[in-house]
């Protein structure tokens, strides 16, 4: 396997993710980096999706394909089984209809990898505890009315939403505010991991 | 200032041996079509960008206009070390089929009367025209374009391209565009066909031959037409309620506002320049534009041949002609047939005309993209 040394380390734990060859869509591409990367270094034909005009611009002239839209209007256009893998990188929190996402993303690929920041992370649950107002940390860090992370959730609240719709984890990497994986289950994660990684299929 | 009119175009005549079919069943033989062009084709004949007009434009994209003089319309994109490098690229525009500057139209002569053809004309399409653009780039020896490129109708073009000769391109570029008319669109075009019909001088499309012209019809339906070209924010900026060469309203029906004065110097320039049937022509093929309804009521099904092609789209924020809901179900049936595809809604005031005017953001888009698909072409 390639090892991603280049890619920011959160992203370099997505392209772990990622085979040789696969069909990719990029929700919240930004500038391009992660779609950028695998392309030349896995080869996949990749695709983005991009709110911000500039970030379009940015990966438009690295040869890139990307739309500007965004995850909950623009999903919907594409058709069933359009890739094999699509990801989203802490933009589930960002969206009005979450639990809706999660199902756009496994219509339109066979797998979805999804990081979330964790709100039951230990220091968020800390500054909550020990000011009693919304914590504002390294990783989150815009005050409550400033915020795009409208459907902040745990890394528990998550896996129990995966479970109750029907679909099911086939991997899930904590990782720490680095982006260096943690070796932990679930419930020591919930309040460990700053961040976390999902690999999430339909139950076949 | 006086301008000098630049020199006319040279132009290619196909014989009976290449007739061009029309979608209305007529065929048109010979028929003529003129053309400029810029840079050099390269041996492997592979970085050609075939520049598509919109209506009322020409192939002097980066010419001095034969008639007004003026600089080419696309010449701050098109040129030597410009975004569209003739030094790299070999750039190809050709008139359109119908229209009124060397490529054959309804003002030329009907080889089988001896008259012009007026409204005797076969009505056309959009396919048409891009048959016609076939014929000349097989003419050339150019059996894939690395481009094709344009807005409006030249989008238009771009994307009838894309439907009907998928192999022959490498990438296209269409620019605030749709893949069908509307309601509004043809209603808007009807209005400046009336226009022209009612005015007397027409003469019910023989005013060559009766040996007049119709500008006040012409004059009023590109006035109407206009309007569609821009925003209203950017009327509001640029005149407002301004009042024209007068401090109080006359209670009369002069040009008091500087509004109107505008757009009367619009219809009159225009109609110096450009062919009135040639108007009706060219608004019908845009107004039969469907591509949805040829893919049986799915565009994705007439882009399945497009896969390998790379495209890039944009749409502009204040274009109510072709809004980017148009542009983005282009995207999308293109995205459901596999292409590959950019797409971005670009912020300006401008309205539909913004892609002939100085937009950075438009610029930085079609420059990147253009050279990522050079790179990969290897030009």
């Amino acid at each position: 396997m390639v090892t991603p040394d280049k890619l920011r380390p959160d992203l370099a734990l997505i392209a772990e993710q990622i085979n040789e060859g696969e069909r990719l869509l990029d929700v919240g591409c930004g500038n391009g980096e992660l779609l950028h990367w695998l392309t030349h270094n896995k080869k996949v034909d990749g695709r983005g999706i991009e709110l911000g005009q500039s970030g379009v611009n940015v990966c438009v002239a690295k040869g890139l394909f990307v739309i500007q839209g965004d995850a909950e209007k623009d999903l919907s256009d594409y058709p069933d089984n359009s890739f094999d893998v699509v990801v989203l990188s802490k933009t589930l929190q960002a969206t009005h209809r979450p639990r809706e996402v999660l199902h756009a993303l496994l219509r339109v690929g066979k797998r979805a990898i999804v990081s979330i920041p964790n709100f039951g992370y230990w220091r968020v649950r800390y500054k909550l505890l020990a000011t009693g107002k919304m914590p504002v940390t390294r990783s989150l860090h815009s005050t409550w009315y400033d915020t795009s992370n409208i459907h902040f959730c745990t890394i528990l609240d998550l896996a129990e939403l995966i479970e109750a719709e029907g679909l099911q984890i086939r991997e899930f990497i904590p990782n720490n505010s680095l982006g260096e994986p943690l070796d932990c289950s679930l419930k020591r994660a919930n309040w460990r991991a700053n961040q976390a990684l999902f690999v999430i299929e339909n139950k076949s | 200032m006086t301008s000098t009119p630049g020199k006319h175009s040279p132009s290619h005549t196909f014989d009976e041996n290449t007739p061009l079919q029309l979608d209305c069943g007529a065929v048109l033989s010979p028929f003529t079509v003129a053309y400029e062009t810029y840079g050099v084709l390269n041996e492997d004949k592979n970085n050609a960008i075939l520049v598509c007009h919109a209506l009322t434009g020409d192939q002097y994209c980066a010419s001095d206009h034969p008639i007004t003089g003026k600089p080419g319309w696309w010449s701050r994109i098109i040129g030597s070390g410009k975004l569209i490098d003739t030094d790299r690229y070999f750039v190809i525009a050709t008139n359109t089929l119908g229209s009124c500057l060397g490529t054959t139209g309804p003002k030329d002569i009907n080889p089988e009367t001896g008259k012009p053809w007026g409204v005797t004309f076969p009505v056309i399409t959009i396919a048409d025209m891009v048959r016609a653009q076939k014929h000349f780039i097989d003419h050339l020896g150019i059996k894939q374009l690395f481009s094709v490129i344009g807005g409006s109708m030249g989008g238009m073009q771009a994307l009838e391209w894309m439907a009907s000769y998928p192999e022959c391109l490498f990438s296209a570029i269409p620019i605030a565009t749709a893949a069908r008319h509307t309601a509004q669109n043809i209603a808007f075009h009807e209005v400046g066909r009336q226009a022209i019909m009612a005015d007397p001088n027409w003469c019910e499309g023989r005013y060559l031959e009766e040996e007049t012209f119709p500008k006040k019809g012409l004059s009023v339906a590109r006035m109407a037409a206009h309007i569609t070209y821009v925003s209203e924010d950017s009327l509001t900026k640029k005149f407002d309620r301004g009042l024209q060469n007068r401090d109080e309203v006359t209670f009369g029906f002069d040009a008091d506002f500087q509004v109107e004065s505008y757009l009367r110097h619009q219809g009159a320039s225009f109609v110096d320049r450009f062919d009135a049937n040639s108007y009706l022509y060219i608004t019908r093929a845009m107004d039969y534009l469907d591509l949805p309804k040829r893919g049986n009521g799915r565009l994705a099904n007439v882009f399945k041949g497009a896969k390998h092609v790379r495209c890039c789209l944009f749409s502009f924020t204040t274009d109510w002609l072709y809004p980017t809901a148009e542009n983005k179900r282009i995207v999308h049936a293109l995205n459901a047939a596999g292409a590959r595809v950019s797409f971005a809604e670009i912020e300006s005031p401008y309205g539909h005309d913004a892609f002939l005017l100085e937009e950075p953001e438009m610029d930085r888009l079609l420059d990147g993209f253009i050279s990522a698909a050079a790179d990969e072409r290897g030009i």
